[in-house]
């Protein structure tokens, strides 16, 4: 078959096409960027969820935005997975017909809520919560969002027609933490929904996850005050507004707002992230239990801020700043040691990376802290152990470098930290050679008076039936603090 | 196809070693080479016979600047140190060694995919690619959609896109990235045999030409070994030390 006669122009495809193994069967929605089809396999496949095909509007190339956004996602939707995402089914690329397969979710989306806003203050705080577990989701897999609005947002439905989960769905704008950005060079404007862009992305900043929380602010405020914070700005000028001026307080908008919502909404909506709630889980929790809202001055706000009071907030954020210098001084003092166990050889990466994430977590809380890294070879109290590798290395050696190579991301990070005497001198690798690990491991932690011990266990209940949990003696056993680390990998 | 692509292998035997096996338990099905197989480690004879192998079995080869002088001998414009080199890497070399050296093209193609030591505007000039500009300038002087190169010894990878914006990341190791078939690319591999990014562990890459995903694998060896046979050599001792750091 002629290769170019197979090239099919995206606005010509009609009900009925075939395109790669899917059947063209209804346009769900035209849009300005894509059209979305309902498609099925040409072949059924077993556990496949109703389907919908998104085919960006590319005409000879001529509309940056359509591709660039359109690459973005063919780049992130494979990477993401759970249920507060479409499923990914397939893609197919621009030398053919572009397109994404995915799981079509059929419920309600948010956007049909705000024309009944102001909703009751317990539906604000329901919506607010599953939005703000389904971000959490989806910035635990390395993607910030950076369009979150009400049509980004649909709800699944439960077997019983109920709302089920927040499903975020459009990665067009989207960046993911080990990916390249490929809209960061592309435009000169910022990117975004005007209403609803956090004023990082205002200055141009694409990987601060906070950036979705001042957006699901914005949307929870229009829906517990029936008005936009910010308005709808149309000029680059009337967005950068929202780096000085406060939004009117939402109780002086709707009084019944109890002064918990109003401290929710208010912290969404700092201007400096670190203002913010620091985790989309944190603003869930608060959502969810609103008798636990620590109440701050924002929460009985009246109106709206003057630039005074955002200049009074400058400096009152650079006394802050003093303080927890003082206080990383006084912790100086203190010089806790730190055992981390590592078995470099047998676990999993994911499991490898946790126990270092808890590590460098001790670290930099405590910056006088010294860090002892420990391998265990295992070696047979009968008989004679093979201390050389089938290819003639020595296992001792092998696992000092396994070990320093996991070590060397907490030099440089704890470079950053330390206190007095350089980093790597606060940090060493140690490999002991012993019939049994746990206890190699206790009698370390005893002779070297070691303050805290971090070990990794494993997540997998058959193997550690068959081998016996290390972590679970170690705990038992030592006489100091253990921190027992699991594999963060979302497959719980 | 899965290609393994590794570059400036620098006579670092505990390197490329921990390379090619890393790679094979990744499922590498073809190899390419990057260029510099010698310049700077102690192991130079050892490295270029598994390049000889590696390329009677298919693999692709280019040639790299060291691989070059070593081929044409100590020039009066070479820096001492590396006239020294130079010199103790061809007392190293046989004479099928050096000939197969001085037989490796400056490019190779693959499909989509230019393979070049430095550069794809200028490969026999060897000038350094650092930055966008640059990449863009490599990028446009090839009709391939993806370039591979070694030389500046750091990761990277660079995109152009089709209204000609360049951008560059730093690639984590052990993450695959998607290449959109709608952009250009070049990736630098990153160094197997000497690294300068901080990191003393062996940086190779491997590309899934069918999916497009490219990967930058680190692999960590015994650099305090290679150090030892450096020094063991007599050669220059900045040439051990830069081992350890990853410098």
């Amino acid at each position: 078959m002629d290769a170019e006669a197979s090239v099919v122009a995206p606005a010509s495809l009609e009900v009925g096409d075939v395109v790669d193994d899917f059947r063209l069967d209804a346009v769900a929605h035209r849009g300005g960027m894509a059209t979305l089809w309902h498609v099925s396999r040409l072949v059924a496949v077993e556990g496949d969820p109703p389907l919908l095909m998104k085919v960006p509007r590319v005409r000879g190339g001529e509309d940056p935005a359509a591709i660039v956004g359109f690459e973005v996602e063919q780049m992130i939707m494979p990477t993401l997975a759970g249920p507060h995402v479409p499923r990914f089914v397939a893609t197919g690329d621009f030398t053919h017909v572009p397109y994404i397969v995915m799981e079509r979710i059929d419920g309600a989306s948010l956007r049909e809520r705000f024309d009944a806003a102001p909703l009751a203050i317990d539906q604000v705080a329901r919506i607010g919560a599953k939005v703000a577990t389904a971000l959490h989701d989806l910035h635990r897999q390395r993607v910030i969002h950076l369009d979150v609005k009400p049509s980004n947002i649909v709800f699944r439905r439960g077997d019983d027609g109920s709302e089920g989960d927040a499903v975020l769905i459009d990665f067009g704008l989207s960046h993911h933490d080990l990916l390249p950005d490929l809209l960061k060079e592309e435009f000169d404007l910022p990117m975004g929904t005007s209403p609803y862009m956090s004023p990082e992305q205002v200055r141009f900043v694409r990987n601060d996850p906070r950036s979705d929380l001042f957006s699901t602010g914005v949307m929870l405020y229009h829906l517990t005050t029936g008005a936009r914070p910010f308005g709808m700005p149309s000029s680059v000028h009337g967005l950068r507004r929202r780096l000085y001026r406060d939004p009117v307080a939402p109780r002086t908008l709707r009084p019944d707002c109890p002064p918990w919502l109003q401290e929710i909404l208010l912290r969404c909506l700092e201007v400096r992230p670190e203002k913010r709630y620091q985790a989309a889980s944190q603003l869930a929790f608060d959502l969810l239990h609103p008798d636990q809202v620590a109440l701050t001055k924002r929460a009985t706000r009246i109106g709206s801020g003057s630039t005074v009071r955002t200049v009074k907030r400058w400096f009152a954020s650079l006394a802050e700043r003093d303080e927890l210098t003082g206080g990383v001084a006084g912790a100086a003092a203190r010089s806790p040691i730190v055992l981390a166990a590592v078995d470099v050889a047998g676990a999993e990466p994911a499991l490898l990376e946790s126990v270092r994430e808890a590590a460098l977590r001790l670290l930099k809380s405590e910056p006088g802290a010294r860090l002892a890294c420990l391998a265990v070879m295992r070696i047979h109290r009968i008989g004679i152990d093979d201390l050389l590798e089938p290819d003639g290395t020595s296992r001792h050696v092998k696992l000092l470098v396994g070990l320093r190579h996991w070590s060397r991301p907490l030099l440089h990070a704890f470079a950053g930290v330390a206190h007095g005497g350089d980093a790597a001198s606060r940090i060493t690798v140690h490999v002991l050679e012993a019939t049994d690990p746990a206890t190699a491991i206790v009698e370390y932690a005893r002779r070297n008076q070691v303050d805290h011990i971090v070990l990794g266990a494993r997540s997998s209940g058959r193997l550690r039936r068959h081998l016996g949990s290390v972590s679970a003696r170690v705990a038992a056993e030592a006489d100091c603090t253990v921190t027992v680390v699991r594999a963060n990998d979302g497959e719980r | 196809m899965k290609l393994a692509l590794v570059a400036d292998l620098h006579a670092n035997r505990e390197a490329v070693g921990a390379v090619l096996a890393h790679a094979a338990t990744q499922g590498a099905e073809r190899y390419v080479f990057l260029g510099d197989y010698v310049g700077y480690g102690a192991d130079p004879a050892w490295v270029v016979d598994r390049l000889r192998e590696h390329v009677a079995a298919g693999a692709v080869a280019v040639i790299g600047n060291h691989d070059a002088a070593v081929v044409q001998g100590p020039q009066p414009s070479m820096v001492a140190d590396a006239r020294a080199v130079v010199e103790w890497t061809r007392s190293r070399l046989d004479r099928d060694q050096l000939a197969f050296l001085a037989k490796l093209p400056l490019t190779e193609t693959l499909g989509d995919a230019l393979f070049v030591h430095a550069n794809a505007w200028a490969p026999g000039e060897w000038a350094y690619l650092v930055g966008r500009g640059e990449a863009m300038r490599s990028l446009l002087a090839t009709d391939r959609r993806f370039t591979f190169c070694g030389h500046v010894h750091v990761p990277m990878l660079y995109h152009l896109s089709s209204t000609g914006k360049a951008g560059d990341f730093a690639p984590a190791p052990g993450v695959a990235i998607p290449l959109s078939a709608h952009r250009r690319w070049l990736a630098i591999a990153g160094s197997a045999g000497q690294p300068r990014d901080g990191d003393p562990a062996a940086c190779y890459a491997m590309f899934d030409s069918d999916d497009r995903v490219l990967t930058f694998f680190r692999v960590p060896y015994d650099h305090e070994a290679a150090a030892a046979k450096v020094r063991a050599a007599k050669l220059p001792a900045t040439l051990a030390q830069r081992l350890g750091g990853g410098r």
